[in-house]
């Protein structure tokens, strides 16, 4: 019915403008029930990302101090941070450092562990699925590295290191440059089964047996080939899912580092995209400039999400 | 640790694996000692969380310090209970609060975000693609900035002040829609188009189709909801919620527990309050999702 009324209204337009915008239209008028069960969440998300998104990155282009009106200063902001800003290359080279090295670990880490403890019986499971998301779970209880790294002779690392001799006096972990950043990679790291991790146990829950069965009956000789050619290809949407989600937490790392390394770390050796952001948006007031940071980080990360969604694309072939 | 020990002795009896194919009894054994060794090193902080709880106080403050209790005490409890008792707000209003907070916002998360999923995921219709790439583009740009515009917004919305100012943003999370749309994307036609032969509405089809269907990706959506409002219920509600009587539980545990030294001990306890909740729900939540999908995957 709704159909026919557009025709009927177009009548007037060129035809195949007509024909075109009449098809498109009522596609949207068929769909209609779609849009009306996605409106409660998009209307929300519009205006509580979507809008301050946008913004975000309109006021990346202002001088923005909270207080008194943006003023408009066009590349302004992005020159002084690309050119004369000497931290932010620091801060640029640790995080491309820390996600390099910490998002594919993670990444293989979470999906070789899910299906590792897939293969539990039952009970046994849920056990070990707790004991691995641990660390997601205990809140700020990753301070505790603060004591095995502690700087004086009672740390438990220096103590260790020190009672067997290798090393006479003990090592200030958390302020010397050398060590920082490794330290806080291997807290990253361990930080990091999180929200893929979990996502890829139920994605592996939710597989049907008689896909494997199937597979089986088809020659699948062994386990990698059964991981190549079944597995990993039926839980696709939830690699991509962990992807976006290790890419978003390996170039944010920030809190971490400000726990740790303290905020600023010695000789900024710790110092990253995000911890430059915060300075700029929490401490200074600078929201334009901290903005523009926000948009760097932005498309660094969409960048690097399409390059990894290419390759997960290859996926079982 | 011991318990992490237990799982690799169980695995190598007996192996009942969702395959067809299983290792040898050498590659298992060694597989789970590696399991058992990572999982131990994992579960570290928590062990030491719980352990702080129950130490004296001039365990917790030794120096240097000693992983584990020596002489267990409920102390740190009674004495937690005790410092809430006089607080001006009674406790159970804040804790009312949290759970206001964490229900309300992990229910409307997990039932709007998969809402909006199920057409993103399983229908045609103009304008899908550039929905769902704005859902996934937004989980990768700071919040830190934005947040200064959703102050203003919240202003203008009059929600300054009120629980929703914490609880709406949550709802319209990108996280929960890009997980839901992931799995309902596996979800095979067939068994959409039988729906639709039947006459089923699309609320319909949603609701008793897709919804069964993809247990596993609320029950562990819910985790990732409760856990973040949970905590940062507190953390989102410091910078809109003002009246003391509309505060969390995190907050007030914070403004009892930064009396300094003396009251370590209890700090210790709160710490370790505020992370059972979560725990709890993860162990129901996560047995849930193993519970229910040994029996049935999804078939066609």
């Amino acid at each position: 019915m709704n159909l026919k009324k557009n025709t009927v209204q177009e009548e007037t337009m060129p035809s195949t403008l007509k024909t075109d915008f009449s098809l498109k239209w009522g596609k949207v008028l068929k769909s209609r029930t779609f849009y009306m069960m996605m409106a409660p969440y998009f209307i929300i998300f519009t205006v509580f990302t979507v809008v301050p998104v946008l913004l975000s990155i309109l006021v990346s282009f202002t001088d923005f101090n909270m207080l008194e009106f943006p003023e408009w200063v066009g590349w302004k902001n992005y020159a002084r941070l690309l050119v004369q800003d000497d931290v932010f290359k620091i801060a640029v080279k640790n995080t491309l450092v820390f996600a390099v090295i910490t998002g594919p670990i993670s990444y293989f880490a979470c999906f070789g562990l899910a299906w590792v403890i897939n293969e539990l019986p039952p009970r046994v499971r849920t056990f070990a699925t707790l004991v691995f998301y641990a660390p997601s779970l205990s809140g700020s209880a990753y301070v505790v590295w603060k004591l095995l790294f502690s700087g004086d002779a009672y740390g438990f690392i220096n103590a260790f290191l020190m009672k067997f001799r290798l090393t006479l006096e003990p090592i200030i972990w958390l302020k010397d440059p050398d060590y920082i950043m490794p330290i806080i990679i291997i807290v990253q790291l361990w930080l990091s089964l999180g929200t893929s991790f979990l996502s890829f146990i139920a994605g592996l829950q939710n597989l049907d047996p008689a896909l494997f069965e199937a597979a089986a009956i088809d020659g699948i000789k062994n386990r990698w080939q059964e991981l190549w050619y079944i597995t990993l290809p039926s839980i696709k949407p939830q690699l991509m899912f962990g992807a976006v989600m290790q890419i978003t937490s390996s170039f944010s790392v920030a809190e971490v580092s400000v726990q740790l390394a303290g905020f600023p770390s010695v000789q900024y050796a710790g110092h990253t995209i995000m911890t430059h952001l915060m300075d700029y948006g929490t401490i200074r007031y600078e929201i334009g400039y901290a903005s523009a940071i926000a948009t760097i980080l932005f498309a660094i990360m969409v960048l690097c999400n399409v390059v990894v969604q290419k390759l997960l694309g290859k996926v079982g072939e | 640790m011991r318990l992490a020990v237990k799982i690799g002795k169980i695995k190598i009896g007996k192996l009942k694996t969702g395959g067809m194919l299983s290792r040898s009894v050498g590659g298992n054994i060694i597989l789970f000692t590696l399991l058992a060794l990572l999982g131990a090193f994992m579960v570290l902080p928590l062990i030491f969380v719980i352990n702080n709880a129950f130490k004296p106080i001039n365990e917790i403050l030794r120096f240097p310090p000693r992983f584990f209790v020596r002489n267990p005490t409920l102390k740190n409890f009674t004495d937690l209970h005790y410092l809430l008792s006089e607080t001006w707000v009674p406790l159970s209003r804040y804790l009312f609060n949290t759970i206001f907070i964490t229900v309300i916002g992990t229910g409307g998360h997990v039932i709007i975000a998969s809402m909006a999923a199920y057409p993103l995921a399983k229908r045609n219709f103009p304008g899908r693609n550039i929905l769902f790439n704005m859902v996934v583009l937004s989980l990768m740009f700071s919040s830190t900035v934005t947040q200064v515009s959703n102050y203003m917004t919240m202003s203008w919305l009059g929600m300054l002040d009120t629980h929703w100012a914490v609880i709406i943003p949550a709802i319209g999370s990108s996280l929960g829609l890009y997980l839901m749309k992931q799995f309902m994307e596996q979800i095979p036609n067939s068994l959409l188009e039988a729906a639709e032969i039947d006459g089923c509405s699309e609320m319909r089809i949603f609701w008793s189709i897709v919804m069964p269907n993809v247990k596993p990706a609320w029950l562990t959506l819910i985790i990732f909801s409760f856990q973040g409002l949970w905590s940062a219920g507190g953390a989102a509600g410091s910078i809109y919620i003002y009246s003391e009587h509309l505060k969390t539980v995190d907050y007030a545990l914070n403004q009892v527990l930064a009396g300094g030294l003396i009251r370590t001990g209890p700090s210790m306890a709160a710490a370790l309050f505020m992370i059972s909740i979560p725990i709890i729900t993860f162990i129901i939540t996560q047995s849930n999702v193993i519970e229910t999908m040994t029996t049935s995957g999804m078939k066609e």
